[in-house]
């Protein structure tokens, strides 16, 4: 797409969406939201950015093939599923530190969870639009 | 008692597609971990069986929550022995893919597919929430679609489609009744559902669900009116993905069946009468449906169909000695059924080919290799001394005492139409002469390097080995699959066993 207004926008867009992908993955624990959605957000960010500058630059974002971020995201998941079989629990029981940290609200595995949803959302998301246009030229 | 080790060969198949996932498009990489991911996992999965054999069911609630809130694993003896027979089945069937599958495929994502489908086995099977276990069915099925498709010949498009249509047909019935369930009873753990199905009043309606269940679960298990797509879809994938297709995704539906009718639904009349039926039915159309089949592999899908039949008509018989004959069968099944296509694979390597007008004289070119499939063959049939043999006859005496002739007369011919056409293929394939258009370069086998054909055979060689035990001691297996039988019909046991485990406090 050739609009200035749309590059533009693009440019303000992309870290506001950003931001606002990570608000939704925090907080999705206790409130609509979550790891998916933020995922998705975080996604339509790039893709826009892809829109108005092309596919180049929207990969030069990322130093790896985005395909990459899929294991990470999915180890990470698994690791908070497994940490507390460690502390004796059954598997993929919700562990939490006691004192809240500032801004982000209370941490435990529930929220590694959800961020390796996140990674393995934008991860597959990106793959197939990048896979997809590659191919349409 | 609880445990976090039933987990484990979830977790194994897990970790090792992870891992594949990384090292994508590494063909050597993904070769070694897949195989080595298959050995971890066998060994995991053979402590975790010899643990419940000898000490009972275990169960753990998923994320600590009360069990019938929460997601419960449970694993007694049939769970146990199938994770069992999934190990050893995918290890024989990675080790086999390492040179069975083209390298464009491997670099397509076969290896981390294949153990995604393979997680999903063992999650199905060891599940005691029926929402979870259609979870695992969708992670199967799923990954199954990636391997039918794979590769993107246009055969291969063309079963996938009748694939895909009637997977996603039963998958939506099954949703169907599970919301059912739900909405009679408000509950989907299944030890809390079998307690709760027995005092909803309208019986009418909870005949209809568990109707609505076996038609489900039949069309993935390929019982007689749906059964069509598996002959029109099995033979169009590499040998390899068939052998993991015909040897545990029809089984899938087969267990879930045989846990459903159970422990949640006990069969009226009625519905034992259907069973009978369809298993007659399904018998005879596999049986009469491979006689015309010039393709082995043809041969071989419709070979599934036929035996279904005679787990089905275990079910359908109902008593401890019925069920623990279809327990046995299923043992044997799962191991023969995949190395017969691992043999076809073999066979269409050493002729590229699979019309029986087009091979012959393998026996003149490979006699070891065919005394091998010879025994393997023989076993499938249920050729007396052989593991084929005493499941049936558990199941055949159990019918004569229930006074059900229809059904032992079809059992008898359908195994017979099988002996004569395994009879058949011996004849076409291995002791025919070698037809004379027949070129000398399609044995793409003999160019291989010894270790590569050490790969291929000895698979074969090992699930034969386990047939082989089977043949030989079948008394232990007896025990075992009646031992199983016994834990079936007092479903009691494993619902206590769901709501005595507590909560670890924290």
């Amino acid at each position: 797409m050739k609009s200035t207004i749309f590059k533009v926008a693009a440019n303000y867009l992309l870290p506001l969406l950003l931001l606002f992908s990570v608000f939704v993955l925090l907080r999705g624990h206790y409130e609509s939201g979550g790891g998916f959605v933020g995922g998705l957000i975080a996604s339509i960010a790039f893709v826009l950015h892809f829109f108005a500058y092309g596919l180049e630059s929207a990969r030069s974002f990322f130093r790896f093939s985005t395909a990459t971020l899929i294991p990470i995201g999915l180890s990470i998941s698994l690791f908070s599923g497994i940490l507390p079989m460690f502390a004796g629990k059954p598997f993929m029981t919700s562990l939490w530190f006691k004192k809240p940290v500032a801004i982000i609200g209370s941490v435990g595995t529930p929220l590694f969870f959800d961020i390796g949803v996140y990674l393995i959302v934008v991860g597959v998301t990106l793959t197939i639009l990048f896979t997809i246009s590659e191919n349409v030229k | 008692m609880t445990s976090n080790y039933i987990l484990a060969p979830i977790l194994v198949q897990l970790v090792t597609a992870i891992l594949l996932i990384f090292f994508w498009q590494r063909v050597t990489v993904q070769r070694v971990l897949s195989t080595v991911g298959n050995t971890f996992s066998f060994i995991t999965s053979l402590i975790l069986a010899i643990d419940i054999w000898n000490f009972g069911t275990q169960t753990l609630h998923a994320g600590n929550w009360q069990p019938p809130f929460g997601i419960t694993f449970v694993c007694d003896a049939l769970s146990a022995t199938l994770i069992l027979l999934t190990s050893i089945v995918g290890l024989a069937v990675g080790l086999f893919s390492t040179i069975g599958i083209s390298i464009n495929r491997i670099k397509y994502g076969y290896f981390p597919i294949f153990h995604f489908l393979l997680m999903g086995l063992q999650g199905a099977f060891l599940t005691g929430d029926l929402f979870n276990l259609y979870v695992w069915f969708e992670v199967v099925i799923i990954s199954s679609f990636v391997l039918i498709t794979l590769g993107g010949k246009k055969m291969q498009m063309e079963g996938a489609i009748k694939y895909v249509t009637l997977n996603i047909l039963a998958s939506t019935i099954f949703l169907t009744a599970i919301g059912i369930s739900y909405g009679l009873t408000g509950t989907l753990n299944m030890a809390d559902l079998a307690q709760k199905i027995a005092l909803v009043e309208n019986r009418g309606i909870v005949q209809v669900t568990a109707l609505l269940f076996f038609v489900a679960f039949g069309i993935k298990a390929a019982v007689f009116p749906l059964y069509f797509w598996l002959p029109s879809s099995y033979h169009t994938p590499p040998s390899a993905i068939a052998a993991i297709f015909g040897g545990l995704l029809t089984k899938l539906g087969i267990y879930a069946l045989i846990r459903m009718f159970t422990l949640i639904f006990i069969p009226d009349d009625y519905t034992i009468n259907l069973f009978i039926i369809i298993a007659i039915m399904t018998m005879f159309t596999g049986a009469f449906g491979m006689m015309n089949k010039k393709s082995i592999r043809k041969v071989f899908s419709y070979l599934i169909v036929c035996h279904i039949g005679y787990l089905i008509a275990g079910l359908g018989l109902y008593t401890e000695k019925s069920l623990s004959g279809t327990i046995f069968y299923l043992i044997h099944d799962i191991i023969a059924k995949s190395n017969l296509f691992l043999i076809a694979g073999l066979i269409y390597k050493i002729r590229s080919s699979t019309d029986m007008r087009r091979l012959g004289g393998l026996y003149k070119d490979y006699p070891l290799l065919s005394i091998l499939i010879l025994f393997v063959l023989l076993s499938i049939s249920g050729v007396p001394p052989l593991s084929g043999f005493w499941p049936k006859l558990n199941i055949i005496s159990e019918a004569l005492r229930s006074g059900n002739y229809t059904l032992v007369f079809s059992i008898i011919i359908s195994s017979f139409v099988t002996l004569v056409m395994i009879a058949k293929v011996w004849a076409e394939v291995f002791w025919k002469p070698t037809p004379k258009d027949h070129p000398e370069q399609d044995d793409t086998f003999a160019p291989l390097s010894t270790f590569k054909k050490v790969t291929m055979i000895l698979p074969v060689f090992l699930l034969a080995f386990i047939s082989f035990m089977i043949a030989m001691r079948p008394g232990t297996f007896m025990n075992l699959s009646d031992k199983i039988a016994n834990e079936l019909m007092h479903s009691d046991d494993y619902i206590e066993n769901v709501f005595r485990v507590k909560n670890i406090q924290n």
